[in-house]
């Protein structure tokens, strides 16, 4: 139910008598195209990206030209060139989701429970939960730097009362990354632990209260297990875009050459220098951390079907 | 307890909700108020208040081309992949078929991987295959990771389908493609909708696979992303702010007519 929770948002299942599910051709034929699409466009491209990460320049020695071959090296040489962009990817990564999880749970509990007795203001509240995915995920992220640039109000008034240094800055910081990738995926941690919250029998916090659990021990013992299927879902829809991220990291946005994240590297590397072996095998080692990682942390968070 | 404490013990959550709210929509309010700024050349303090942005939306070049890109981008990707979508969703919950948990994989992959290794996948692939980038490979690339979206969102609403009502339709000797088209997909419209707006605004607002696989051909976020290292002009801010506006009534409208359906049905029941 990892990804289920978000998804299933805009539809309230109303419990009916399922039907039998049985075998017929038509299976066949509903399954074929989506599942034939998905083959080209999903697992051909990373069977291309593993291959596309083994090979070795041409011997034209053209920009941009690559032939096949197992070089394994190509791996060892890009995590040795961008160790420091791979650790600082995930680590960012993993702040923002913690930050963006203490921000949502508040939140989500407002609207999942102190906000039950009133339909139409939930509805709002949850439409303005929403709303960032309104307006261009770039012009927000472009909004923030000039909020927090140097000379902008927010800055300007941190300086007059001296909380911050007269030559310090925020743009360009790994603070202001940070910042961009939790605000940007906000919206993702707070749907899904709402949807948890939202079914949360209240009945349950009231036994808690009547056999005198304090606030905390109630909040620890009953509501923050019963929400942890949101909980979870929200940090992998949190986590896995925030570490593949290169937009808040780039230059022109929240970040400078100091805050490079393996997404600016990816980029840079296919799309500027044309070292198409660099880009694919740094994708890979991305891939492949983030499904360890998953992989993990939904073993032992105990969650058994994913969608 | 002091009264201050208990005052805000009762009320803390609520004023930190509506910090959090104003929070949320800062660059929102940052980026529409800047659609009425009159930059001139770059659009980055405030000038003064002018309509001019709003009134000549497509004077600065490239803008309504990249929006008119995005739509056709997004309308495709959206048709597709709700059709696509769709049917997996119905097999998903109807049928009994091999391979089930490796579909289900297959599925939720896309949703798990990030956009950074999708982009550079599918562009090693048109690479290898010799496909110029343009639109289609985005319309390709869009299609792809709103699959597994559409399967999710159309799901819920398949195993939520009565299979009664389709059995009095089968009862009533209509045929299995009159028991679907009659039947079976008026009920499923809801989610199918829903599942084809999500498409929609996902496509509309993809970046980072979209920059991979565009070649020369701009999208409305390829030609923010191109034009922030010069200035991104206002009339950029004007497009955002509509299709922003746009999408809030929709979402308003829709969830004011929901809530007054439930009044009908609660009156009624």
């Amino acid at each position: 139910m990892a990804f289920g929770a978000f998804g299933s948002t805009a539809t309230s299942a109303v419990p009916v008598e399922p039907a039998v599910r049985r075998r017929s051709p038509v299976a066949l034929f509903l399954l074929l195209p989506g599942i034939l699409y998905l083959a080209l466009f999903f697992l051909a491209p990373l069977f291309s990206l593993i291959l596309t990460s083994l090979q070795q320049p041409s011997l034209t020695g053209d920009i941009g030209a690559y032939e096949t071959a197992f070089r394994w090296e190509n791996y060892t040489t890009v995590i040795t060139q961008y160790g420091e962009h791979i650790v600082r990817s995930f680590s960012y990564a993993a702040i923002a989701t913690i930050a963006a999880l203490l921000f949502s749970y508040p939140l989500a509990y407002f609207i999942g429970v102190k906000l039950r007795p009133f339909p139409l203001m939930q509805a709002l509240a949850l439409t303005l939960v929403i709303a960032p995915f309104f307006i261009s995920f770039l012009l927000r992220t472009l909004a923030w730097k000039q909020i927090l640039s140097d000379d902008g109000f927010f800055v300007t008034s941190l300086k007059a009362v001296s909380l911050m240094a007269p030559d310090a800055h925020i743009t360009g910081e790994p603070i202001a990354v940070i910042f961009g990738l939790t605000y940007n995926f906000i919206p993702f941690m707070t749907l899904p632990i709402y949807t948890s919250l939202e079914k949360l029998d209240l009945r349950y916090v009231e036994a808690g209260n009547d056999l005198y659990a304090s606030p905390a021990r109630t909040f620890f013992a009953i509501t923050l297990p019963l929400s942890a299927p949101g909980v979870i879902s929200g940090m992998l829809l949190t986590f896995i875009p925030a570490a593949g991220d290169y937009v808040n990291a780039s230059r022109d946005f929240l970040g400078s050459t100091e805050t490079p994240m393996i997404g600016n590297v990816i980029e840079a590397n296919f799309l500027v220098l044309q070292n198409y072996p660099a880009a694919a095998a740094l994708s890979i080692v991305l891939m492949a951390t983030i499904l360890v990682l998953v992989a993990i942390y939904v073993k032992r968070s105990g969650t058994e079907e994913l969608i | 307890m002091a009264p201050v404490t208990r005052w805000f013990g009762k009320y803390a959550l609520w004023i930190y909700s509506t910090i959090a709210f104003v929070f949320l929509l800062i660059p929102i309010a940052y980026t529409i108020a800047f659609s009425f700024n009159d930059s001139r050349r770059s659009n980055i303090a405030w000038r003064g208040f002018t309509l001019d942005n709003w009134l000549g939306i497509c004077d600065a070049q490239g803008v309504c081309e990249a929006f008119g890109n995005s739509i056709v981008v997004g309308l495709s990707a959206t048709v597709l992949a709700t059709v696509l979508g769709t049917m997996i969703a119905i097999a998903l919950v109807r049928f009994r078929f091999p391979f089930r948990n490796a579909t289900s994989l297959l599925l939720f992959l896309p949703m798990a991987t990030p956009e950074v290794v999708l982009g550079a996948g599918l562009a090693a692939e048109f690479l290898t295959a010799g496909v110029q980038k343009g639109a289609l490979t985005v319309i390709l690339a869009h299609t792809m990771f709103c699959i597994s979206f559409v399967v999710v969102t159309v799901r819920a609403r398949v195993a939520s389908l009565d299979p009664a009502l389709e059995e009095a339709g089968r009862d009533l000797y209509a045929s299995p493609s009159q028991v679907f088209v009659r039947v079976t997909l008026p009920l499923l419209m809801p989610g199918i909708i829903a599942a084809a707006l999500l498409s929609f605004a996902l496509s509309f607002d993809d970046f980072i696979i979209t920059n991979f696989n565009s070649g020369a051909y701009v999208t409305f976020p390829k030609f923010v992303y191109t034009a922030a290292a010069r200035g991104i002009p206002a009339e950029a801010n004007v497009i955002a702010s509509a299709v922003f506006f746009i999408a809030i009534i929709f979402v308003v409208v829709s969830q004011l007519s929901a809530a007054a359906r439930r009044k009908r049905l609660a009156l009624q029941g």
